[in-house]
């Protein structure tokens, strides 16, 4: 089963418990106003607008595909820069035998993998595939997910997955729509049932300058304490098993209205670090 | 005498430096070693590099006194009993300290401290001990004024760790360097981690493979830049084989194996024996000094250093092809092992002299540079700037190379500083590195004051000082200014960045 392989991070600190490979597939369910790495976010349709434009001519065009020479190219990610398509050329098909063939390398180093994306709820066959390769030799596997596919229709999926990831962008369904473009439904119901089977990781927010002004939550774009609020009475039983990311927005890789949007002061920060303490969360983090 | 005048007259030494310096001019006015012509021939070249050691030894290297002993017995020279309590135990040490000498005329070794306080903790708060040890721990960094002091915790956890590595991060001393004796069925996973958070802020503690370790000698201390040592012994002397400089007389490879390499090594090993020689014989320190009279350190117990330094360049020399390098490429890789091979069997036949607790030999050791080196890698470490794109890749190296070095050899790593939100993720690496053979792996953070120049700490801070031509305190700042200039060493590679 192949999947489309946006890139690899051998040495990931950042995606899970311990030293971890990251494997981030290519294409998403949603489009989030704050997506800091949107170029995952569709497939590639060979408009070859980037072909011409590449300055160390890595790429080329054959009929409808952008063929991507990775030993010319010097990462620059101009082509990245000028898709209008919010895609790569840089993705590869990859089997799941040859995904596992490289993270395999990475042993001893390494716990455990995570799929990130993109969204990896959309090659659930796939990640079956390498989590079952990567289960055997004694990883953990742990999945990044917006929650917008439903993992309760998936079971031999969550039957080699550890622990997912799951962010929670918005609680109120209009607030989440606005931002993503999609319906949150699907993101309570998965948080229900991983919470349920422990397999829920993190939680993780997304937070934005001056969600916490008061008024009604039409006027604003997240309710951060709305969010807080709505995950601690939902799974309110299972506080204790996960650890609750606050992170703080940054506009690094961002594109369009909110580019140019500050980050939270560390001040804001604390206080929903606060308010979460409140509503009973155990391990909270402020990133 | 202009030199001496030199020193007398000084703008950026300290009072202190001057008279250790001018004391090293005294003993370098004898002419007591009986060095072949041979041997002076490396010498000039800087093949065989004494490290400044001095021309008439008067007392080892490296003094790894026998603390435990101490503590326990007492020490009658210094007319001091057992210490009974934390305060007593504290003063004890610090006193006694005074008294070690070494190269440096520093202790280098202060001992397993966390075991040598933990006992005086009973019935002590954490607040009360806190403040006891902040004080002791300024004392040292500010009266040891030498970065090549070192003392050691673990493996197991211990209250007196967790405080000592509480107050390094607040207190951001470059003295002691500290070293963590790691073993992953002793060292419990939370102490290894908050060691390796506490390395993201200020560069200690350093990680040492106790499995790989422990067996060597018995009980071993780490000493100044990652020199493991018999506990109650120690090193007689370090010389050092500079292996670029051996090369650059080579024609060609084979020769080099064959001829030039195992001659240098003959001088090398008869300069050192001529050295331990007169040390142990002639200089009458072991008869003398009150730490072999009274038994906390013993002349069968020391060893003598055969240090190993630029393997990387004179691999890379003697390839001659700059796309086959050390570090990236199988066929130099097998060169840079067949040299080594060629050391480890010298020193693994020829005697070494009163060298009872290494069996009479040399004990190879990865020698870290010292300031004046030019475009010479420390021991057989991968050059700064060349180093691997992946960090497995570099430790699997280090792993291959790291073998040949019961006496030490150690990879620095600078991390990027989002790895203080993720310890466990650094001691799995460090758990991969050890099992698969690496010995001792330091870090410090991107955006530290405290670096690591070749295994010893100094700020960056006290740099800038000592660039605009100020005196600053630790004369290890005066070494690691100008390594870490003629190293590059602002371009070692940040790893777990993503």
């Amino acid at each position: 089963m192949k999947a489309a392989i946006n890139k690899m991070i051998p040495l990931s600190v950042v995606d899970g418990p311990g030293c971890r490979t990251a494997v981030f597939v290519q294409g998403c369910n949603i489009a989030c106003a704050y997506c800091h790495n949107p170029e995952t976010q569709r497939l590639c349709n060979g408009c070859g607008i980037c072909v011409s434009q590449c300055p160390a001519g890595a790429l080329s065009l054959s009929g409808k595909n952008v063929i991507w020479d990775e030993a010319v190219c010097t990462q620059c990610d101009h082509c990245i820069r000028v898709c209008p398509n919010y895609a790569s050329p840089k993705v590869r098909w990859m089997e799941a035998v040859d995904v596992w063939e490289q993270i395999s390398k990475n042993i001893p180093f390494i716990q455990g993998i995570t799929v990130s994306g993109g969204e990896c709820g959309l090659y659930p066959e796939f990640i079956t595939e390498l989590f079952t390769l990567a289960g055997n030799a004694g990883l953990s596997c742990f999945l990044d997910s917006n929650g917008c596919v439903d993992f309760t229709k998936h079971p031999k999926l969550m039957a080699v997955t550890d622990k997912v990831m799951l962010d929670v962008k918005a609680w109120d369904s209009q607030v989440f729509h606005r931002l993503t473009g999609k319906d949150n439904s699907v993101v309570k119901k998965n948080l229900n049932y991983l919470a349920k089977v422990g397999k829920l990781y993190e939680v993780r927010l997304v937070c934005l300058d001056g969600e916490s002004s008061s008024g009604p939550s039409e006027d604003k774009e997240v309710d951060m304490e709305d969010v807080i609020r709505g995950v601690a009475a939902e799974v309110n039983p299972y506080l204790e098993d996960f650890k609750l990311k606050l992170i703080t927005f940054r506009n690094y890789g961002v594109r369009g209205k909110m580019e140019n949007r500050k980050s939270p002061t560390q001040n804001q920060m604390e206080k929903l670090k606060e308010l979460a303490v409140q509503c009973g969360f155990k391990e909270i983090q402020i990133v | 005498m202009n030199k001496i005048l030199d020193i007398v007259t000084s703008k950026n030494l300290t009072y202190e430096q001057k008279v250790v310096a001018l004391a090293h001019a005294a003993e370098n006015s004898l002419e007591v070693l009986s060095i072949p012509e041979r041997t002076h021939h490396y010498m000039d070249t800087g093949a065989i590099c004494d490290l400044d050691e001095g021309h008439a030894p008067y007392r080892p290297r490296y003094i790894m006194p026998d603390y435990e002993k101490a503590v326990k017995n007492g020490c009658e020279f210094l007319q001091m009993e057992a210490p009974k309590d934390l305060d007593e135990v504290l003063q004890y040490l610090t006193i006694l300290y005074r008294h070690v000498p070494s190269i440096t005329s520093y202790p280098v070794y202060l001992g397993n401290i966390d075991k040598l306080i933990e006992p005086f903790l009973n019935g002590v708060t954490d607040e009360e001990a806190e403040k006891k040890l902040k004080l002791f721990l300024i004392y040292l960094d500010r009266t040891i004024t030498d970065g090549f002091c070192h003392a050691n915790l673990g493996p197991e956890e211990t209250r007196a760790g967790r405080l000592i590595l509480k107050l390094e991060k607040e207190l951001q001393n470059a003295v002691p360097n500290l070293t963590l004796k790691y073993d992953k069925d002793i060292t419990p996973d939370s102490y290894a981690e908050l060691a390796l958070y506490t390395s993201l802020y200020c560069a200690n503690p350093a990680i040492c493979n106790h499995k790989m370790h422990k067996d060597t000698y018995g009980d071993y201390g780490i000493s100044s830049c990652y020199n493991i040592l018999p506990i109650g012994g120690g090193s007689y002397t370090l010389a050092r084989i500079v292996l670029p400089r051996l090369a650059a007389e080579a024609k060609g490879r084979e020769q080099f194996l064959t001829e030039l390499l195992p001659d240098c090594l003959s001088c090398m090993g008869d300069y050192m024996n001529e050295r331990i020689r007169f040390l142990v014989e002639e200089s009458n320190f072991f008869e003398t000094s009150f730490l072999s009279t009274e038994g906390l350190i013993s002349r069968d117990k020391f060893l003598a250093m055969f240090g190993v330094v630029g393997l990387a360049e004179c691999t890379n020399m003697l390839m001659g092809d700059p796309q086959k390098t050390y570090g990236h490429n199988e066929e130099a890789d097998d060169l840079a092992e067949q040299i080594m091979q060629v050391i480890a069997d010298y020193a693994g036949s020829v005697k070494a002299v009163y060298s009872e607790v290494f069996d009479n030999h040399f004990a190879l050791h990865a020698q870290v540079g010292i300031d004046s080196d030019h475009g010479i890698t420390s021991g057989v470490r991968i050059p700064v700037g060349m180093e691997p794109e992946l960090m497995y890749d570099h430790l699997r190296h280090s792993a291959r190379f790291h073998k040949f070095f019961p006496t030490g050899c150690a990879d620095i790593f600078s991390f990027d500083p989002t790895g203080r939100n993720n310890p466990a993720a650094m001691l799995d690496i460090v758990k991969g590195a050890f099992s698969l053979g690496d010995k001792y792996i330091s870090f410090y953070a991107s955006d530290s004051d405290l670096v690591r120049i070749t295994g010893y700490l100094v700020k960056r801070s006290e740099m800038e000082k000592y660039y605009e031509g100020e005196a600053v305190l630790q004369n290890t700042v005066h070494l690691g200014g100008d390594n870490y200039r003629n190293a590059h060493l602002e371009n070692r590679k940040v790893r777990g960045l993503q």
